[in-house]
């Protein structure tokens, strides 16, 4: 058991640590996989994600117990001390007919050069340095077995062909092992370096290989491999064609990387492939840049949507809005420094204790803003433009007091790390949940404007404040209302983006002239001009920034907007009728 | 005509104003210059200097005020003409440095050299002529505001649109500026001047020397604004900020008044710039920095806008606070500032200035009215029911 998950998660880091293709591909056109400006998962990040759903997978499934008796197979680990090269390869076959799963972890250990020999006892084990003596691991059960100074162990020595009878042993391990996931993996290393060695061992596995689900990726494996190998050309057009129709990096660097030796009539095959493969890649560049922009658009909707209430509904420029989203990720950093240190095992419900912690936070701050200063200055919206920027540099100010002025670290639960691949996208889980989330806020803050009493009321002030009185409505109190009630959605958004952006006393500072732009493009007092407005602009920035570059992308989209305003003052869905001039 | 304009310019407050700016011009670099160190009432070199970026700050204020307090007009990127006048002085230092750069390159400019560019680009010829600097640094800023001015007003984008999108072109221009491949310095900006006009820049006399320069180019901006305000043409454009749609409904053209007193205001903010970069010595794309422009609104503000020694007060009164609060307690700066923000719209609408004049007005008003109601009570007995 222990013995199937160590390889697993070895078979993780090494298929994503050691192949050299896989990290440039992220950089490929000078872009990572996130968005330029947000926080990118790191490759490190992904591969903890991939070894801990490995994990999880090997948890599910029990390894199948060995054929030998234990005992059997630890004297053959142990005879691996003595003899020589040759004896060393021979004792290997053995070990590898044995089918143990067990010895995978050894093998690898081995040809590492990890493998000693203990003077003493001429017991084997996995040995790592640890200070100026070794640590002992015991090679089959991969528990601590104490520790041992560097005289008192004799390294077990490997040289080429060694190595590979150690390769091939354990892809013959894996590759016939009874287990779909394991062989899964197997067949998964070998496409990711393919190798002329490995062809057999594959074309083997493939023989008897029954499972829907990796028979296809074996099938790609040995169609890699054959393309590196010597096989006649008539085998490698159909590997070609096989390679081409799984698609992607990988597989155009293995085309132009035997590009170049082939053979005259399979250079052709070729080159059609790598075409192909190549307009694939375009087309899902267009979608990964739409899910970019979607992405964006998200952030800057969730980031907006507070001002479409303040400023949209009410007439409020708020320049503190910014603030209230950082104060909103701050709750949540508070929040969680509070779970790490008292209740760690809530910890992957963090955010969800910190949302309507947020929301009240910045709801009454909001609230204390409206009574304290914005009611003075109603109809008077330059001063109160002035007035917010000041409760901004103090709240700001207040905050760098309280926490310092660098940036605070904000964990992502583990349902929001890592990330998934769909076809040709690699789509992180915390940029897919805030999607959906901004949407969730969006869908919310619609119902409550339109279906509770509340939202009517705070239409009623907006459309007409007299006859509203009038009518019996206190609008002072839904003026209060509504402005804690756009702050508190701030306080929110500043949740979901503490888990994509830094949290520091300047994160609002960021948003706020984005947040200002989707309304103001939108259209002022359309909730749905801001949604539109916000994914418009997120697409369009991402659109923009191949071709221009980040900043130029950015200046490019300022001016756009900038210009949509001459065309269209009012914005993308101008309110029409009375209240407009009012 | 100029005659009867520069009259009507000059009123009481304009002229003591004017006489303050030009002894201060005289008296300072004198002070400076004339004493040594141990002179009682010697004027260090450092706060010439300082002295002098306040008052580029305030004709930058005055520039605010002209579109603000007497047009309505609430800019958010004014920062963005002064420092574009910035860079305009900033190319023409650059210039002189000549060979003595660090890589001692005749032609281009350090960071040109570090960025192997091979030649000048074309917006960096001519400046090495001062008259063509001094001119750009003018049209510049004037050019932007006539473009941008003339796209924002034709559409009637006015009140806080026009606010927040002023507010997003300085914060385009911040994002470009901060390109190297600009040609314009990056993130640096420009640096390490050595002398303008041949006089060395570290040079006592030059600080003094533009000092004076400063206080001059103030006195003349104070003038020119006080000749536009009360012009007839000054009076529409109150009529501007006061009933924008009724001033349109009486047949004058709003959209060109707007135009013109924005963009006059913008080549006083670029001249500011330009006066502000030799006595600091660098200019970088931080100016652009939108929280810039809104300070510069915080100074008009306090002092009073749509008075004219209102946002003069007021930039010298917020930046004289501002360096002796960083250097004295550097926490609590920013809640000075957000409070002076806060305070100052509720309490303080019309600013000091403002304050007081209105504080004179009514007294003025009370005293003719205890005049009249004497002279009244004289001729007529008093009625019982009207007393009432």
């Amino acid at each position: 058991m222990l013995a199937g998950m160590q390889l697993l998660l070895w078979k993780a880091q090494h298929s994503l640590a050691v192949d050299p293709r896989v990290k440039p591909e992220d950089d490929a056109g000078g872009r990572g996989r996130c968005p330029a400006g947000q926080r990118g998962v790191s490759g490190e990040f992904i591969k903890t994600g991939i070894a801990l759903l490995l994990l999880a997978i090997s948890l599910l499934i029990m390894p199948v117990t060995a054929s030998h008796a234990a005992d059997d197979i630890r004297a053959m680990v142990n005879a691996l001390g003595e003899g020589n090269f040759s004896e060393n390869r021979k004792q290997i076959e053995e070990l590898a007919k044995t089918g143990d799963l067990k010895l995978v972890p050894m093998l690898e250990a081995m040809s590492k050069g990890d493998l000693y020999q203990r003077k003493t006892d001429k017991q084997v084990f996995i040995a790592k340095p640890a200070g100026s003596s070794f640590k002992l691991i015991d090679p089959l059960t991969g528990a601590g077995a104490g520790e041992e100074a560097q005289g008192g162990l004799e390294k077990i020595k490997v040289n080429n062909s060694l190595r590979r009878a150690v390769r091939d042993a354990v892809g013959g391990l894996t590759l016939m092992s009874p287990d779909d996931a394991v062989r899964l993996q197997a067949a998964r290393t070998i496409l990711a370096s393919p190798s002329e060695d490995s062809l057999e061992l594959v074309d083997k596995a493939l023989a008897t290989e029954k499972s829907a689900a990796v028979k296809p990726v074996l099938e790609q494996a040995r169609a890699a491999s054959l393309l590196l190998s010597s096989r006649p050309v008539e085998q490698k057009k159909e590997a070609v064609a096989t390679i081409r129709a799984i698609g992607g990096q990988e597989s155009l660097g293995l085309l132009s990387s035997v590009l170049g030796n082939a053979d005259a009539s399979l250079k052709p095959d070729i080159e059609a492939a790598i075409a192909s493969i190549e307009q694939d890649r375009q087309l899902w560049g267009v979608a990964q840049n739409v899910w970019y922009g979607l992405s964006l658009g998200s952030v800057l909707l969730l980031a907006a949507i507070g001002l479409a209430i303040t400023f949209g509904v009410m007439g409020i420029i708020n320049m503190a809005h910014g603030e209230m989203v950082m104060l909103g990720a701050y709750t949540t950093f508070v929040v969680q420094e509070i779970i790490r240190s008292s209740f760690p095992a809530l910890f992957d419900w963090s955010l969800a204790i910190a949302l309507p912690l947020a929301f009240l936070v910045t709801g009454v701050v909001g609230l204390a803003i409206e009574r304290g200063v914005i009611r003075f200055l109603y109809g008077r919206p330059l001063e109160t433009l002035l007035a917010t920027w000041g409760v901004s540099l103090i709240l700001q100010q207040a905050v760098r007091t309280i926490f310092g002025p660098t940036n605070r670290e904000v964990g992502n639960p583990a349902w929001m790390s890592g990330a998934f691949e769909l076809g040709g996208l690699t789509i992180t889980w915390n940029r897919l949940w805030i999607v959906f989330f901004a949407l969730a806020v969006f869908a919310a803050l619609l119902f409550l404007l339109k279906k509770t009493p509340l939202g009517l009321q705070m239409r009623a002030v907006t459309q007409n404040r007299r006859m509203a009185a009038s009518m019996g409505i206190r609008t002072p109190w839904v003026d209060a209302l509504t402005f804690a009630l756009g702050s508190g959605i701030a306080g929110i958004a500043g949740v979901a983006l503490s888990q994509i952006d830094n949290v520091s006393p300047n994160l609002g500072q960021g948003y706020i002239i984005d947040s200002f732009m989707v309304v103001v493009f939108g259209g002022v007092g359309n909730l749905w001009g801001t949604l539109v407005g916000a994914f418009t602009l997120g697409i369009l920035n991402k659109f923009l920034e191949p071709y221009a570059g980040a900043v130029l992308g950015k200046i490019l989209v300022l001016v756009l907007i900038i210009l949509f305003i001459q065309k269209r003052p009012r914005g993308l869905f101008a309110l029409k009728g009375r209240a407009v001039e009012a | 005509m100029i005659t009867s304009f520069l009259i009507k310019s000059f009123d009481r407050t304009v002229i003591v104003a004017v006489a303050i700016l030009l002894a201060l011009a005289a008296l300072i670099p004198a002070l400076n210059l004339l004493t040594g160190p141990d002179h009682p009432l010697h004027v260090p070199t450092y706060l010439v200097s300082l002295f002098g970026k306040y008052l580029t700050y305030a004709l930058l204020a005055l520039a605010l005020d002209l579109v603000w307090g007497f047009c309505g007009i609430l800019s958010l990127g004014h920062a963005a003409f002064f420092a574009l006048g910035g860079y305009a002085m900033g190319m023409y230092l650059m210039r002189q440095i000549g060979a003595r750069g660090s890589y001692g390159n005749p032609v281009l400019p350090d960071f040109m050299v570090f960025l192997n560019w091979k030649e000048l680009p074309w917006f960096w010829h001519g400046f090495d002529m001062f008259w063509f600097a001094a001119l750009m640094v003018v049209l510049v800023p004037g050019l932007l505001a006539f473009v941008f001015g003339w796209f924002a007003f034709r559409s009637r984008v006015n009140g806080v649109y026009l606010s927040i999108i002023t507010q997003a072109m300085t914060y385009a221009l911040l994002l470009a500026f901060f390109r190297n491949d600009m040609g314009f310095g990056g993130n640096n900006g420009l640096t390490d001047f050595k002398d303008i006009l041949g006089f060395n820049i570290q040079a006592d006399g030059t600080r003094a020397a533009l000092f004076a320069a400063s206080a001059l180019a103030l006195a003349a901006a104070l003038v020119l604004t006080s000749g536009i305000v009360r012009s007839k043409y000054g009076k529409i454009l109150a009529g501007v900020r006061d009933a924008e749609s009724r001033t349109r409904f009486l047949g004058y053209r709003v959209e060109h008044f707007k135009l013109f007193a924005f963009t006059v205001s913008a080549m006083m903010a670029g001249i500011a710039g330009a006066l502000y970069v030799p006595q600091v010595g660098i200019i970088n794309p931080g100016e652009f920095e939108p929280g810039n422009s809104i300070e510069v609104v915080i100074w008009t503000a306090v002092g009073g806008r749509g008075t004219l020694i209102g946002p003069i007060l007021g930039a010298i009164l917020v930046n004289g606070g501002k360096s002796i609060f960083t250097a004295a307690f550097p926490e609590f700066w920013l809640f000075a500032l957000g409070g002076l923000f806060v305070a100052v719209t509720l309490f303080l609408p019309k600013g000091i200035a403002g304050t007081a004049q209105a504080m004179l007005a009514r007294r003025k008003e009370y005293r003719k009215a205890a005049d009249t109601d004497a002279a009244r009570e004289g001729a007529t007995a008093p009625n019982p029911v009207a007393a009432e």
